[in-house]
C-alpha cells in the first residue's frame, strides 16, 4: 500500500487545475514512474495526490500542426515518443533519446511531461529537448503561457511551474528541427535500466555539399545540476570544415559545463566525457545528415 | 475508502473493492489471488510485476489500481491454449530449461506475450532489448532468449509480419 492519504482523479485539464487550487500541498501525478517511487522511499509521507493519468484524449498524442511545429501531448509515453511517425520521419533523435530510458516496461509508462517537469539533469528527454529550443506550454487558472525550455530548469527538482499549473504540451517549432539530424548519446553502466552518468545530445546543420558545419547545437544532462546547452562549443565550430569541428568541439564545451561528484563518476570523468563524446556525437549527427565523416 | 474497480482479468469481467492506495500488483495477488504476479523490488526495476494493461507490459508494482478502471489485464493465470494447456511460449520456456527458481518467470513470459503478439521478428540483440526490464537472479538469460526467440519464430509462421 502506498502511504497517500488522499487520491483524486481529474476529470479535465480544468478540473485538474481546480483540485491543484484547492489544495496547496497536492501533488500532481501523470504516470507515477517518478512519484510512485519516491512515494515508496518514504519520501512523501501522508501525500495527496491529484491523478491526471485518464487524461489521455485531452493531453497525450503527436500532432504536426500545419506550419510544421511538432506538438507533443506531456502525456505521452517514452513509447509513445520513440514510435511516432511524425517523431521518426521529422526528429528521430528525440524517439532515440526517449527510448533509452529504462526499460521497456518503464518506457510504456513514464511520460515525457513528467521527464521534463521532474526536473533532474539526467532525463533522457531533456538535453534534446533542450537542443530543439522546445517550448512548454503551461495552463492555470489564468490561462496558457509559453515557457522556452531555456527558462524552464531553476534548479533541482525546480521547474518554471506554479503549483496550479500544468504542462500542457511541448512544442517543436519547425525552425529548430528542420534541415538538422541528430545524436543523442547516453553514456551508463548498463545499457538498460540505468540513469545516465553523462547525457549529451548534438543537432547540425550541414553545407549544401555536406563538408562544413553550418549550425550546431549542443545539450548535455549531468554535466550541470539542470540539464544545459554550450553555447561556447556551439559558437566554436560554425562554419568550420567537418572534421576541424569534430575535433574541437568537446575542448570547447568545457568551457560551459560544470559537473559534479556522484557515486556513478567523479567530476573529471565526467569533463573527460564531455569532451570525448561530444565529438562522437556530432559526427553521428553528421553521419546522418549525409555527410562522410 | 474503498472504490470499486471494474475491468477485464484474465478474459472474465471482474468487480472488485480495492483501496485506491493500493498498486495492481497487491489487487492482483492479494484480492483476486493471482499470485503469479510477483513483488521483487517494487520500484519498476526488476519486471517481476509485468503484466499486460490493455495488451502492453507494465510493471504493476508502481500502476495505481484504479488507473485499471475499464481496462483489460492478463496475467500468466489467463495464458492457455485451445485445449487449456501451457502456450507455445509457455512451452518453449520449458523446453529451452528456461526456468530456475522461477521467480522472475512470469513477468517474462508476460512481456514475451507481447513480443510474441506482435507477430514480427526480431533480432537476438532486439531480443535482448525488449526484455531488458528484467532481472533474472539464476539463468543467466541465454535460456530464456532461446525460449523467446524459438516462440517469436514458430508465432511468425501463423501470423508473419514483416516491417
Ligand atoms: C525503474 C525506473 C527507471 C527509470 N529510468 C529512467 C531513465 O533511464 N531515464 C529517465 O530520464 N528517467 C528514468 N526514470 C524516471 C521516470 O520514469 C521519468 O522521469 C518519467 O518521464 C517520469 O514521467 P511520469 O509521467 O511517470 O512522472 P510522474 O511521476 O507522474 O511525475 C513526475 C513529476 O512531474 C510532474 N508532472 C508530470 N506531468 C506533469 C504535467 N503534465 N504538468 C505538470 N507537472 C507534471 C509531477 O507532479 C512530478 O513532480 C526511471 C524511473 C524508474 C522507476
Ligand atoms: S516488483 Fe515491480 S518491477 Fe520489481
Ligand atoms: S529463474 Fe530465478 S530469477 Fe530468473
Amino acid at each position: 500500500m502506498y502511504d497517500i492519504s488522499s487520491l483524486y482523479q481529474a476529470t479535465s485539464v480544468a478540473d485538474a487545475i481546480r483540485a491543484l487550487q484547492a489544495d496547496p500541498k497536492a501533488i500532481l501525478i501523470a504516470g507515477g514512474t517518478d512519484v510512485l517511487i519516491k512515494i515508496r522511499e518514504g519520501r512523501l509521507p501522508g501525500c495527496s495526490l491529484v491523478s491526471i493519468h485518464e487524461l489521455g484524449e485531452e493531453l497525450r498524442g503527436i500532432a504536426l500542426a500545419p506550419n510544421g511545429d511538432v506538438e507533443i501531448g506531456p502525456l505521452s509515453t517514452f513509447r509513445d515518443v520513440t514510435f511516432s511517425p511524425i517523431i521518426r520521419q521529422h526528429i528521430p533523435v528525440l524517439g532515440e533519446a526517449t527510448d533509452m530510458a529504462g526499460g521497456p516496461q518503464l518506457r510504456a509508462v513514464g511520460t515525457i511531461g513528467g521527464n521534463v517537469c521532474n526536473g533532474v539533469t539526467s532525463a533522457d528527454s531533456a538535453s534534446t529537448l533542450m537542443a530543439l529550443d522546445a517550448v512548454l506550454v503551461v495552463r492555470g487558472p489564468a490561462g496558457e503561457r509559453r515557457v522556452p525550455i531555456s527558462q524552464w530548469y531553476k534548479g533541482v527538482h525546480q521547474v518554471n511551474l506554479a503549483h496550479d499549473e500544468l504542462l500542457v504540451k511541448l512544442l517543436i517549432p519547425r525552425e529548430n528541427y528542420d534541415g538538422f539530424t541528430g545524436h543523442y548519446i547516453k553514456y551508463a553502466q548498463r545499457s538498460a535500466m540505468d540513469i545516465a552518468t553523462l547525457g549529451v545530445s548534438c543537432l547540425v546543420k550541414l553545407s549544401e555539399d555536406k563538408r562544413l558545419v553550418r549550425q550546431v547545437k549542443l545539450a548535455f544532462g549531468v554535466a550541470n545540476p539542470v540539464p544545459m546547452r554550450s553555447p561556447a562549443a556551439e559558437a566554436a565550430v560554425a562554419g568550420l570544415p567537418l572534421e576541424e569541428a569534430i575535433a574541437q568541439i568537446g575542448k570547447a564545451a568545457l568551457q560551459d559545463v560544470n559537473p559534479r561528484t556522484s557515486w556513478r563518476a567523479s567530476r573529471e570523468f565526467r569533463l573527460q566525457l564531455v569532451e570525448e563524446l561530444s565529438g562522437r556525437a556530432l559526427r553521428e549527427a553528421a553521419r546522418k545528415g549525409g555527410a562522410a565523416v | 475508502m474503498m472504490e470499486i474497480l471494474r475491468c477485464t482479468v484474465n478474459n472474465k469481467p471482474v468487480e472488485v473493492g480495492i483501496d485506491p492506495r493500493e498498486s495492481l500488483a497487491d489487487t492482483l495477488r492479494q484480492r483476486l489471488g493471482l499470485t503469479s504476479v510477483k513483488k521483487g523490488c517494487e520500484v519498476g526495476e526488476c519486471g517481476a510485476c509485468t503484466v499486460l494493461v490493455d495488451g502492453v507490459a507494465i510493471d504493476s508494482c508502481i500502476y495505481l489500481s484504479v488507473w485499471a478502471q475499464g481496462k483489460t489485464i492478463l496475467t500468466v493465470e489467463g495464458l492457455r491454449d485451445e485445449n487449456g494447456e501451457l502456450t507455445p511460449l509457455q512451452k518453449a520456456f520449458v523446453e529451452e530449461a528456461a526456468v530456475q527458481c522461477g521467480f522472475c518467470t512470469p513477468g517474462i513470459i508476460m512481456s514475451a506475450v507481447e513480443i510474441v503478439g506482435s507477430g514480427k521478428l526480431y533480432t537476438r540483440e532486439e531480443l535482448r532489448k525488449l526484455i531488458s526490464g528484467h532481472l533474472c537472479r539464476c539463468t543467466g538469460y541465454e535460456n530464456i532468449l532461446n525460449a523467446v526467440e524459438r516462440a517469436v519464430q514458430e508465432a511468425h509462421k501463423f501470423v508473419g509480419k514483416e516491417e
